[in-house]
């Protein structure tokens, strides 16, 4: 499960619709936990990186292992580590490409993806690299809860049918 | 000096968020930490012993690829060497 709050989660759906039609992308600081024998990517804070891909950003993002170093640096001096990653898909589903799959590295961490249609954000579903190395890598749709949401009405729809299924567990 | 290891790649030093080595230079920073845990090998280097091309290392905030001397590169006690996976992709 990907635990974030209302806030981080509206604000990582508001930069895919600042850099639209171009994808944004950022980092996801927090803690790995485990709850009941499940893992739970639980997010403290999101900072937004630069895509470093300008010369095809409708379609791919990067961000320069510089500013990851330099993030993780910040995040380790507030005990957070690099859970997770986020980015948009501009005019395209809210599902993991082949390309994120093959750019995908980071093990254990969640990777958030936002569809953006017409400069609206839409679905956003989160998948969490599983596995133990490169070789046997995968992508498990993960379940997002949102917390803190002031309003009681307050749904973070739409949300992928696998990924709605998981969260009413 | 002291080398940071992102969470993917603890599993490979007993979960040790940053592990210290004694080494002259960034070369034998590495291979003080897989000689001291040898399963860390294959995930920085392919079989034919190159870095992997996802993997990048960093001596404080320079990318050891273009420091001069590369790997050959001295290190002090005070340096930190980050080992960071990329990220990227796309639809």
């Amino acid at each position: 499960m990907l635990r974030l709050s209302v806030q981080i989660y509206d604000m990582l759906r508001q930069h895919g619709e600042e850099t639209y039609p171009h994808e944004c992308c950022g980092v996801l600081l927090g803690h790995f936990l485990e709850e009941h024998g499940r893992a739970v990517n639980a997010v403290e804070d999101a900072v937004r990186a630069g895509n470093t891909r300008a010369d095809s950003a409708h379609n791919r993002y990067q961000i320069a292992p510089q500013e990851l170093v330099k993030i993780q640096r910040m995040g380790r001096e507030r005990g957070l580590e690099i859970v997770g990653f986020y980015h948009s898909h501009p005019d395209h589903p809210a599902q993991w490409s082949p390309t994120d799959f093959a750019e995908a590295h980071w093990i254990g961490c969640s990777y958030v993806i936002t569809a953006v249609e017409q400069g609206a954000a839409r679905q956003t579903n989160s998948f969490r690299l599983a596995g133990t190395r490169e070789e046997d890598k995968a992508f498990e749709d993960q379940a997002i809860e949102v917390t803190g949401q002031l309003d009681p009405g307050y749904e973070p729809e739409p949300m992928g049918d696998e990924a709605a299924r998981a969260a009413r567990k | 000096m002291k080398i940071e290891i992102p969470y993917p790649l603890r599993p490979y030093t007993g979960n040790q968020s940053a592990v210290n080595v004694e080494a002259g230079t960034v070369a034998e920073a590495v291979s003080g930490l897989t000689s001291r845990y040898p399963d860390f090998q294959k995930h920085l280097y392919t079989p034919d012993g190159k870095l992997r091309s996802f993997v990048n290392l960093y001596l404080n905030d320079e990318d050891v690829r273009y420091l001069p001397e590369r790997e050959g590169t001295a290190v002090g006690e005070q340096d930190t060497l980050s080992i960071i996976p990329s990220i990227a992709g796309g639809d």
